[in-house]
């Protein structure tokens, strides 16, 4: 069986600028924290893109799964009242 | 004794030789390197060379003001007229004999434009501003990888160790000072680059002791880069350098 000789993986957040928030951009690979970070802003930060980087290593997401889909997500589905746009948007509130 | 003008001349175009023949050697790993992201990461630190060279490359030209272009200086002299450092034109060799030549040269950078931002110069101190930041970074990655080489397996921690001490003897020669040097920093222009020496030497043993590696002993310094007397690896360097404005002369896209 072929062995994996990548470096552990990471998966990468930019910050588009001050006050927005982390938006995925991708992943790499890795050995270290710091090697993460330097070796994202120089995958995912070259043109300008972010002013902050946040990388997590890959195993330490916990993600739903695919199965769950149904039991997780379906119920949303019919619920229109659950978003708010049966009020009356107050005058000079740009969103809510 | 020359103008002030040639004097600044030379020294722009020292610098910008400098960034310019290493982000050539830099380059050379562009496919080559040990992973994707370390292959992005030494070609992106290129692109930052070659960004610094351009700049003080048109700063040279403007001083001499012949006529020549930055192209012109970067692709149109013979050896003999390169006058950067013997240490940024030393071969790839494997990734740890990289990783060492970017080590030494990134710490002797960020001192020397440390001290380059206070000169009585504008475009000089401009320059140097805004190369330092990038400087920084090229040192931030250096050192980590030698900590990492250094202090991780049997073999990373020998060849690491071999590289250090393989590109010692070309570390002398970037704290030397000769006329064009001493005239410039009389004026508050230049840099005073032997009082960087012990700076350097500090920074360099502190990230050598974390890496578990030992500076090498006190020994015979080569030197001839900033006369233009260059190892025999910049001329076959040059040669797929210039290979294509000089069959091609002042060709376009």
């Amino acid at each position: 069986m072929a062995t994996d000789t990548q470096l552990d993986l990471w998966e990468v957040f930019i910050q588009g600028r001050n006050g927005s928030h982390h938006m995925h951009a991708g992943s790499v690979h890795a050995s270290d924290k710091k090697m993460a970070l330097q070796n994202a802003r120089d995958i995912y930060t070259r043109r300008g893109e972010g002013s902050s980087i946040w990388v997590v290593p890959a195993n330490s997401i916990v993600a739903s799964n695919p199965d769950d889909a149904d039991m997780f997500f379906d119920p949303a589905d019919d619920k229109v009242y659950r978003h708010p746009t049966f009020y009356v948007m107050p005058e000079g509130a740009k969103q809510i | 004794m020359a103008n002030i003008h040639e004097l600044k001349y030379t020294y722009s175009l020292r610098m910008a030789d400098n960034a310019w023949i290493l982000s050539h050697r830099l380059s050379e790993w562009c496919s080559n390197g040990p992973f994707l992201e370390e292959d992005l990461a030494l070609t992106n630190i290129a692109l930052d060379l070659i960004g610094r060279a351009q700049a003080f490359y048109n700063y040279a030209a403007e001083l001499e003001g012949k006529g020549r272009t930055a192209d012109d200086l970067a692709y149109r002299r013979n050896e003999r007229q390169y006058y950067n450092n013997l240490l940024v034109e030393m071969p790839n060799g494997n990734f740890a004999d990289t990783i060492a030549r970017q080590l030494y040269m990134s710490v002797y950078e960020y001192y020397f434009f440390m001290s380059l931002q206070n000169s009585k110069d504008e475009t000089f101190a401009a320059l140097a501003a805004k190369t330092l930041k990038e400087v920084k970074y090229h040192m931030a990655h250096a050192a980590d990888w030698t900590v990492r080489l250094g202090d991780g397996t049997e073999e990373s921690h020998e060849k690491m160790q071999q590289a250090i001490n393989n590109l010692w003897m070309y570390t002398g020669e970037l704290f030397e000072a000769d006329e064009t040097d001493t005239a410039l920093i009389a004026q508050g222009l230049g840099v005073d680059n032997p009082s960087l020496h012990s700076l350097w030497e500090t920074h360099i043993k502190n990230v050598l002791e974390e890496a578990k590696l030992s500076l090498p002993a006190a020994n015979y310094m080569q030197t001839g880069g900033r006369k233009g007397v260059h190892t025999e690896h910049l001329g076959h360097m040059l040669g797929e350098m210039q290979y294509l404005q000089r069959a091609y002369p002042d060709a376009k896209w």
